[in-house]
């Protein structure tokens, strides 16, 4: 517990990290209390209040169908947020069983798992995504599986390689020779130990995901409409671009903040820790 | 080094057959009958059967990959549905101006990038430091399309300087490549600056300062080029995202291009087209890394060891 609570205090102690954190708050509640802070309902049109400037009953003014940009921007801070989050998660945990099996057990199966990395390193996560949106078709549902399996990746070829380090610990090697069972040493020594770099890893790559379900959307083959997405706003924002240039600012100014407060975050985690070797030799 | 080329060329083979695969695999996949997909509405089961014999899908599924792959061979990607040409006609007709776009971002990303890194660790710490270091940080956070749209407010509502969308001239490359090439530049430019005040640490610069050689020089001749290894290794690595750059921002900016021909036709649900664009995408990502694992072993004899 007093480890915990002194990463805490190091990481807010930061300028940077401080700042950050509270950004990243505040987003969070947006996206969890969005009914509640949200002034207008996201989806209530009123054309005859179509494209208004912002103002002070419209703070970020309206879109073409008279709804609230506002509200559709804390509305959107959930989709967001929910997208990104599950697809890391999922990708996360899917990438440490693959990777820490791979890095343990060699053989044949890891030699196909570095095989399939190796495959899909030098592909954008972008194109990856789009391969897998043609398969299974667009929509949110499948912008969160075409991330998740994007990043997949990443995360197998990081545990994999923390594996690797610690299994030829003199202390793996000990317990071991206690008796200890393939199970216990994976799940009670390896993976604990490697868990710390996989998950600041998962925390920088959430902000990616931020941008990756923004483009999608973005395309027109994540969120559908009415679904308040960024990156499906900014899409709408185009065609009015002479006569209401605020529907493509704000989104993008919500992805940006939340995309650096992330990105600031997870340094200031990384400087805290002292992980950055880990992560980078991988 | 000619085995080198060799070597890398056929460990492409395996990839591409994969790559090809998943492709391929993608009109199989998708959810409803592929051939519902090509004959109008209101087809009789007669005419049904004709097409599904015309386009071998009764044919077992390896039998059709084999003839898809032998088709592409040929050049033959099939028809589009909505636009009704055949798919290497358009990507003829779209290919061009993606590796314009492309290559020209890559070569701005390059030059821009290794100068504001170098000038980034040399007065390192500086107000010139923290201005690169701020680009750089903005240029890996911010949305690329995003930044794009923002560059068509200022630049071409705005200002007037330059077309709003399209490629009918030349000035209408400015505002994309720039901003492909933004989150080019950061990166490149981080890896330059820690490269070089890395190198900038090590015994035989100290031997070149005591020898009394000017620190111009010390600077362009001995650090700037060793830091040019890592960049180059960043580079060939990294080459498929600036590709993957290009496909984003010529939707934004409504060029024609292999991006754009994608998005549209997924959005028009055109699987040849989609086809053909992923595979000649994947194949100029193929492409690119292999160049850029062509220059690094040209430029360093240990990776030509490490990688044949």
């Amino acid at each position: 517990m007093t480890i915990k609570s002194d990463l805490i205090s190091k990481v807010l102690r930061n300028p940077r990290g401080g700042v950050s954190a509270v950004v990243l708050l505040v987003v969070i509640i947006c996206a969890v209390f969005a009914p509640l802070i949200a002034p207008y309902a996201y989806d209530v049109q009123a054309l005859r209040n179509a494209n208004l400037d912002p103002s002070w009953t419209n703070w970020m003014g309206t879109d073409e169908f008279g709804r609230d940009l506002f509200s559709r921007i804390i509305y959107g801070a959930r989709t967001s947020l929910s997208v990104a989050v599950t697809a890391i998660s999922i990708s996360v945990a899917v990438g440490m069983s693959i990777g820490a099996a791979a890095g343990y057990f060699g053989g044949m199966f890891d030699r196909v798992v570095t095989a399939a990395v190796d495959l899909t390193w030098s592909f954008p996560e972008i194109l990856i995504a789009l391969i897998l949106i043609a398969i299974i078709g667009p929509g949110l549902n499948s912008t969160m599986i075409a991330i998740s399996i994007a990043y997949l990746a990443q995360f197998t070829r990081l545990t994999r390689a923390q594996v690797m380090a610690l299994k030829n610990e003199t202390y793996v090697e000990a317990t071991a020779n206690l008796g200890a069972g393939h199970t216990h040493i994976i799940f009670r020594h390896l993976l604990p130990n490697a868990l710390t770099p996989v998950i600041v890893a998962g925390m920088l790559a959430t902000g990616d995901a931020i941008i990756l379900e923004a483009t999608l959307g973005f395309f027109g083959l994540g969120a559908q409409p009415p679904t308040p997405s960024w990156g499906a706003m900014m899409s709408s924002g185009t065609a009015q671009i002479f006569i209401a240039p605020w529907i493509i600012i704000f989104p993008g100014l919500a992805i940006a903040i939340t995309v650096i407060a992330i990105n600031l975050f997870g340094d200031a985690v990384i400087e805290a820790l002292d992980i950055r070797n880990r992560l980078r030799d991988s | 080094m000619l085995t080198f080329v060799i070597k890398r060329l056929a460990s492409l083979v395996p990839v591409f057959l994969v790559v090809s695969m998943i492709i391929f695999m993608i009109i199989h996949l998708v959810p409803g009958d592929p051939i519902d997909s090509i004959v109008q509405i209101g087809s009789t089961p007669e005419q049904k059967a004709e097409l599904t014999a015309k386009y071998g899908l009764d044919k077992p599924l390896i039998v059709q990959y084999g003839i898809w792959l032998a088709k592409l061979a040929t050049g033959d990607l099939g028809e589009a549905i909505i636009l009704r040409q055949p798919v290497s006609t358009l990507i003829a007709q779209n290919l061009p101006h993606s590796l314009i776009l492309g290559t020209l971002a890559l070569v701005f990303s390059t030059i821009v990038g290794i100068a504001a890194g170098a000038v980034a660790a040399i007065w390192k710490d500086g107000f010139v430091d923290r201005a690169v270091m701020g680009i750089i940080l903005l240029g890996s956070t911010v949305p690329s399309f995003w930044l794009g749209l923002l560059m068509i407010l200022l630049f071409a509502v705005q200002l007037g300087w330059f077309p709003v969308s399209g490629a009918r001239s030349w000035s209408a490359l400015v505002l994309p490549v720039l901003t492909i090439g933004f989150g080019g530049v950061a990166l490149v430019a981080r890896v330059t600056r820690v490269a070089m005040i890395d190198i900038a640490r090590r015994d035989f610069v100290m031997m070149l300062h005591a020898k009394g050689v000017p620190a111009w020089r010390i600077q362009l001749q001995h650090i700037l080029r060793h830091a040019l290894l890592p960049v180059v290794t960043i580079l060939s690595l990294r080459i498929g995202w600036i590709l993957g750059g290009a496909v984003t921002i010529e939707y934004v900016f409504a060029r024609p291009g292999l991006g754009s021909l994608l998005i549209t036709s997924l959005n028009q649900r055109d699987y040849p087209v989609v086809q053909g664009c992923l595979l000649m995408l994947a194949i100029a990502v193929m492409l690119g890394t292999l160049i850029g694992d062509i220059v690094q072993a040209a430029m360093d004899p240990r990776v030509r060891e490490r990688m044949s």
